[in-house]
């Protein structure tokens, strides 16, 4: 009885500790930089405050510059995502269902997959200039192959005994696939997307930091022009916190989808 | 009008060089409970899964005598299988939205004590209840042949024990014929009309069991088939 309270009690102390934790280090480190900069330690054309890039936000905000280059960098990274994510893994899915499929294909993607494909930059720039589509294509292209590799090998590795079971139950081609197959290969395919999301706000970067004329790539390139060093922390902290979003988005699809990973009740 | 359910006809099984099955040839009654027993590598689960259209024979037939005989016929697998995505209830359904089918599961559930736990996931359960949801799914078309494949070779002896009867409690209620592979002759003598010896990739002794027996008659049963087993003389013998 004595150990059932003392576990009990445990547990209440645990829980905002938990939440607390994981903002410890941030919260230490941009204190000390406030305190660095404000005692005249760190030059601020090095390295501005926290409160200077803050104010600089604000001020950005208030005229609308931070927000619509924002909205046009989340266009990019949406579109070149959903495009890039859905050929990656239309052609995981048909490479990992059929084997004709997979020996006309995978070999050449294997190939392609292996170039960087940043160094596609020049070449995409030539042929698309610098306009939407070729900011939008690296980065369909940037995400392509982790969605594809993923669902392709999520696939592969469904259990065979389940196939087998499905089959001597008489399920349809379709039943197989959506009963058996996709929720098998679903936490692979996870993977593969919260992969592509960092290799997402990765290749915007670059692609708006070389050739654009709107998105934060382009406020941070057009900031180091004007030796503005609170601009660039500002668009440098915008992508942690896109990349911080990107991912806690992709863990609530995760946790929603594989409900079932976890001990408790079915919703069903 | 022959009361047999299925026919093995000179069936034949060979994985590449590897003889499976020779020459079998057997014929089942309707609502028979047949116990196919013998070691490892005798052609037990082969047979089994022939009879199931899970395979094909290399040469010679089995025939299925009912007009579907696809339905008809249900497998249970030595692991339960179940879907881990899916709550128990959807496992025996498949997740079909119609209400007559959730209807059946749930009674089917029911039947195996398990109906507390429709909602569940498989992960949630005990190997025995899985197994038990696992007997569900496969009564969920109620087909006329069982096909039980080690379902119980997992399990500690209580839930064995407790298994062995709902399996043929259900069997009996639903005039299931069925068709057991074992490892375990007690298992065997204590369940099966009729027990058949898997030896040398054939069926080479049968034995049919009488009704009603009791403990002794049981271990006599066991006993005889062992030793047909092991080419061994029974150690129970006078006691029959």
């Amino acid at each position: 009885m004595q150990k059932a309270v003392s576990l009990s009690e445990r547990k209440k102390f645990s829980v905002p500790v938990n939440k607390i934790l994981p903002f410890l280090i941030p919260i230490i480190v941009i204190l000390a930089w406030q305190v660095s900069s404000s005692l005249g330690w760190l030059s601020s054309s090095i390295l501005p405050s926290p409160l200077a890039v803050l104010q600089d936000g604000i001020t950005l905000t208030a005229s609308g510059e931070l927000p619509k280059n924002l909205s046009v960098s989340l266009y990019r990274a949406t579109v070149g995502l959903l495009i890039g994510g859905g050929i990656g893994f239309l052609l995981g899915f048909i490479n990992g269902m059929s084997n004709t499929c997979r020996m006309l294909f995978d070999s050449s993607i294997q190939m392609f997959r292996n170039i960087p494909h940043l160094a596609l930059i020049p070449l995409i720039i030539l042929w698309l200039g610098i306009n939407e589509s070729a900011k939008i294509s690296l980065v369909a292209i940037g995400t392509m192959f982790p969605v594809y590799i993923n669902t392709f090998h999520g696939i592969r590795s469904v259990d065979p005994d389940l196939l087998e079971m499905g089959k001597s139950y008489e399920l349809s081609k379709k039943q197989l696939f959506f009963k058996i197959i996709f929720p098998s290969a679903l936490p692979q395919i996870l993977v593969g997307i919260r992969y592509a999301l960092g290799v997402m706000w990765t290749t915007l970067i670059v692609a708006e930091t070389i050739s654009a004329n709107s998105g934060i790539g382009y406020m941070a390139n057009n900031a180091e022009d004007f030796m503005d060093m609170e601009t660039v922390i500002l668009c440098i902290v915008v992508y942690a916190i896109l990349g911080k979003i990107s991912d806690l988005v992709a863990k609530s699809f995760e946790s929603i989808l594989l409900d079932w990973q976890k001990t408790g009740r079915s919703k069903a | 009008m022959s009361n047999s359910i299925i026919n093995v006809k000179n069936v034949n099984k060979k994985y590449d060089d590897l003889v499976a099955l020779h020459d079998v040839n057997l014929s089942i009654d309707r609502g028979q409970f047949i116990a196919l027993v013998g070691m490892s590598g005798g052609g037990k689960s082969t047979l089994l899964r022939l009879i199931a259209n899970l395979e094909q024979p290399t040469s010679g037939s089995v025939e299925i005598n009912s007009s579907d005989s696809k339905s008809l016929t249900r497998f249970m697998f030595q692991e339960d299988r179940l879907l881990p995505w899916m709550s128990v209830l959807d496992n025996l359904s498949f997740s079909s939205k119609d209400k007559k089918t959730k209807k059946h599961a749930q009674e089917l559930l029911d039947l195996v004590e398990l109906g507390d736990y429709a909602d569940h996931f498989s992960n949630q359960l005990s190997g025995g209840q899985k197994q038990r949801v696992a007997l569900a799914r496969a009564l969920m078309t109620n087909p006329k042949i069982l096909l039980l494949d080690e379902p119980l070779g997992a399990l500690d002896a209580l839930t064995r024990h407790k298994m062995q009867d709902l399996i043929l409690d259900i069997c009996k209620k639903q005039d299931l014929t069925t068709i057991l592979v074992t490892h375990d002759v007690e298992e065997a003598a204590r369940m099966a009309d009729r027990i058949i010896v898997m030896k040398d990739s054939t069926n080479s002794y049968e034995e049919d069991c009488p009704k009603n027996r009791n403990a002794g008659q049981i271990g006599v049963v066991a006993d005889r088939v062992l030793g047909e087993i092991l080419d061994e003389k029974p150690v129970r013998k006078q006691l029959a």
